[in-house]
């Protein structure tokens, strides 16, 4: 079965004064799968969502979203469409509480204040932060800063939805977690793209990987496959990966 | 060029080394600590009337005030920074905003109390006349000052530079979460560029009061002013503040020769408008 | 969300009952003048708290809104005769359009810069009041006295319809201020406040949200502007558009509570009946005793009250419970 393209990047690249933090990146991502990317820190992941969710204006190269070319645009506007995003340093409104912070997210699609609140408390109970509803953003753990991160991405109605490092400090316990909560996501019609370091995690959950090491991408392919790349063990994951997928 | 043309320019490069030096001083205290220093000004005033009343109940010709200015006005910069402005770093910012507003109007009201609001002007002293070099008029009192200005404006750039404490004032400025790493005291470095701030202002105040009249509100414009200049040169930067001064003090005179004087502050703060508007980091994002 | 507690509502009308039945039990014209300040005050403090303590545009320029509303009615009453209430909808309009226009360039900027923009952006519209001949430059405008009624906003004999009027105005904009509060407006403020990268990413086009922000602001400053005029009837820049007018109305609604929706009441109700005493008892000499003082209150609250008596009290409250 064909599965329609969700995001297509081609020809990406990005400068800073002199730095390539990007550099004609092509990948696509179909509907439904889970897509992590990986690399050294500075490989340019972070650089590249900022291009793709608006942050960031991309030298150039492409970035279409079902078909559309949303190369550019602003990021309310890429969010309005359907990509939602968490950040590397999590931000969360700190003087809201969590409820508050969800509904935020909800008013996009829900004008009206009471019914966006209901919208964002079965939200909560989805990604299980509903007991926590009435703390406020400055009370929160990093942990659940980065569900509350999630679960705001989630309330935009995002078709896609890019998590960046959602996985970086968490616990063994947490870590299951959010695993399971990143595949309640997509079990609901959603595709991920995901930037982690977290690699027990990116095996688990990814159909694809992509790797980025200095700007470009050097490889793309199922777990394994990656793991097996001798130039991808050199640049970023070392010899324990090849180990566990023999 | 036209004379009157030369003559504007020389003028706005005197006020402007002026300015330059001002800002100088609110620049570091910015780029160290994050803070607006509003009354900054007002420590402008009190350098000002420290030579005053130096020269009116001692005497002392205000170039040999400078060193009492720059220390009285070290001394009350790192007083207001430890007792008043430490307290509210960790605050919200609003009140960081709010509360060099409070220390403003307290000081230059508690002036008008003590030394009412009268205009004064300094008596000719040493430094006085004009010179007349080609078609324009140089007030000796306004090029001594501008020139002072300028070596005291050296003299900070060669201290942060070369000095290890300057360089550690630097570091802070730059990064203070690293500079804490290694092992700078950024508490005392606040302090101490806190009361250099003060300081410099205070010898700025010490110049200008060889020409200028002095008054407790006299810090109102020259504080604003300063703002704009800062901003135009970039926060924190001291070469972008040196720099922008200047441009400011041309800003004004030319504004007002080619428009008209009455609006020539508004004309500076429109010219600071639109540069932040096109680059917000000033002059150091060019 | 927008229902009260009974207790808020019998708390409310009870306040409100008090303040109606104020000018006719306390007749002195001095203390109803200082009440008129405290609402004008108030709705300032309200008009700022939209953009400030909600949406974190921290504006030290407010009292170029009120100047342009105070402007924009008396002239058009004095040049062509416009009916004042029609004119403080005028000057509503006028301070509001150059919000926007002073607002959109200014969009990326936050906290000081914001700030220090916001002084120089009052400072030129000062400067070009004080010497606009069209308008009386540094002298100002003058309001005729004659023709007293209400529908002239004009009243000679008594302060009473001024008490009145200017507590009705301060309802509305608690009004607006309450509705913008509990709205999807006010939680996009509040996301902008916190981060414009936040915002973004949950699709609030902060652009567009911050000129909210400063139109709403700037039309209920110029409102007050309006009322100013034809209750003092004579507006000059010195008088309408001092930097020293702009930083009272931030530190009211800081006093009393930036961000919360009654706290610039509170602001000022402590701050103008204490100012006006100090300098009727302290002032008056011009020895400048009585801006001492404030100054230090200002300091004082800065670093011990930061977030103002409401909050305080609420966490009094909270702790009571």
């Amino acid at each position: 079965m064909n599965k329609a393209i969700c995001l297509k990047v081609s020809g990406l690249s990005k400068r800073f004064g002199g730095l390539a933090a990007n550099n004609g990146i092509h990948f696509s991502v179909e509907e439904g799968e889970i897509v992590s990317i990986i690399g050294p820190n500075g490989a340019g992941k972070s650089t590249l969502f900022n291009c793709v969710t608006g942050f960031y204006k991309p030298d150039s190269g492409n970035v279409s979203f079902y078909g559309r070319d949303i190369t550019g645009m602003r990021p309310d506007k890429v969010c309005n469409l359907g990509i939602a995003r968490t950040f590397q340093i999590v931000e969360v409104i700190g003087e809201m509480t969590i409820l508050e912070n969800v509904t935020t997210g909800v008013l996009l699609r829900y004008h009206r204040l009471k019914p966006a609140m209901e919208k964002a408390c079965e939200i909560l109970a989805f990604t299980g932060l509903y007991e926590k509803k009435d703390f406020l953003g400055t009370e929160l753990t990093i942990a659940d800063k980065k569900r509350l991160e999630v679960s705001m991405a989630l309330a935009t109605q995002p078709r896609l939805l890019m998590l960046d490092e959602s996985m970086a400090g968490l616990t063994k316990v947490e870590l299951r977690e959010i695993i399971d909560l990143i595949r309640k996501i997509r079990d609901k019609g959603m595709t991920l793209i995901v930037v982690e370091h977290v690699m027990e995690a990116v095996m688990q959950i990814s159909d694809r990987v992509v790797v980025l090491n200095s700007g470009k991408k050097i490889m793309e392919g199922t777990p394994r496959e990656v793991c097996s790349n001798q130039e991808v063990i050199q640049a970023y994951l070392g010899d324990k990966y090849r180990a566990v997928f023999r | 060029m036209p004379d009157q043309l030369l003559q504007q320019i020389a003028d706005g490069l005197l006020i402007g080394l002026m300015y330059s030096l001002v800002a100088i001083g609110l620049t570091l205290i910015w780029g160290v600590m994050n803070i607006v220093n509003f009354a900054h000004g007002d420590f402008l005033m009190l350098g000002m009337f420290t030579s005053f009343w130096l020269f009116t109940l001692y005497g002392i010709d205000p170039i040999f005030s400078i060193p009492v200015s720059f220390l009285c006005m070290f001394a009350m910069g790192t007083l207001i920074y430890r007792f008043i402005v430490s307290k509210v770093m960790k605050g919200p910012m609003l009140a960081q905003l709010v509360v060099t507003f409070g220390v403003s109007i307290f000081i230059s009201n508690l002036a008008v109390y003590f030394w009412t609001p009268d205009f004064r002007l300094l008596p000719a002293t040493i430094l006085q006349g004009t010179w007349q070099i080609g078609g324009i008029n140089l007030s000796v009192p306004k090029v001594a000052a501008s020139f002072g200005s300028v070596i005291a404006s050296v003299c900070v750039f060669l201290f942060l530079k070369r000095t290890k404490t300057g360089k550690a004032i630097l570091a802070t400025e730059m990064d203070r979460d690293a500079a804490l790493l290694m092992g700078i005291n950024t508490e005392r470095i606040n302090s101490l560029s806190f009361g250099i701030g003060a300081a410099l202002v205070g010898v700025s105040g010490a110049f200008l009061s060889t020409y200028y009249y002095i008054y407790p509100q006299v810090g109102g414009l020259f504080g604003i002013i300063a703002f704009c200049v800062v901003a135009l040169g970039g926060f924190g930067s001291i070469e972008g503040a040196f720099i922008a001064g200047i441009l400011v003090g041309l800003a004004q005179t030319l504004g007002g020769f080619f428009f008209d004087p009455s609006y020539k502050y508004a004309i500076v703060f429109m010219i600071y408008l639109v540069t932040i508007w096109i680059k917000p980091q000033g002059l150091r994002g060019w | 969300m927008r229902n009260f507690t009974a207790q808020q509502i019998m708390t409310g009308l009870a306040i409100l009952l008090l303040l109606i039945f104020f000018p006719l039990v306390v007749r002195q014209s001095f203390s109803i003048h200082v009440m008129i300040l405290v609402f004008m005050f108030a709705m300032l403090g309200v008009a700022w708290n939209i953009m400030g303590g909600y949406a974190g545009m921290y504006s030290f320029g407010q009292a170029a809104f009120f100047g342009i509303g105070a402007y924009t009615s008396s002239y058009l009453s004095i040049a062509y005769g416009v009916n004042p209430w029609i004119g403080l909808v005028a000057g509503g309009c006028a301070a509001s359009l150059v919000a926007a226009a002073i607002g959109y360039p200014c969009s990326k900027l936050r906290g000081h810069y914001f700030a220090i923009a916001s002084i120089a952006f009052a400072e030129i519209v000062r400067i070009v009041f004080n010497n606009w001949k069209a308008v009386g430059a540094a002298e100002g405008l003058s309001l005729s006295m004659k023709n007293e009624s209400f529908a002239n906003f004009l009243f000679n004999t008594s302060k009473l319809p001024y008490y009145y009027i200017m507590l009705v105005f301060l309802l509305i904009s608690l009004a607006v201020s309450y509705f913008v509060a509990t709205s999807k407006m006010g939680y996009y403020f509040r996301a902008i406040k916190e981060s414009h990268q936040i915002a973004g990413s949950l699709g609030v086009d902060v652009v567009l949200y911050r000129l909210m922000a400063i139109m709403t602001s700037a039309f209920l400053s110029a409102m007050a502007g309006t009322f100013y005029a034809q209750y003092i009837l004579y507006i000059d820049p010195g008088s309408v558009m001092l930097l020293a007018t702009s930083i009272q109305i931030v530190l009211i609604a800081m006093l009393g509570g930036a961000g919360s929706i009654m706290g610039p009441v509170i602001g000022a109700a402590i701050l103008i009946p204490s100012s006006e005493y100090t300098r009727v008892t302290l002032g008056y000499k011009g020895t400048g005793m009585d801006m001492v003082i404030y100054g230090l209150l200002i300091t004082l609250i800065s670093m011990y009250y930061p977030e103002g008596v409401w909050k305080l009290l609420a966490r009094i409250g909270r702790k009571m419970k």
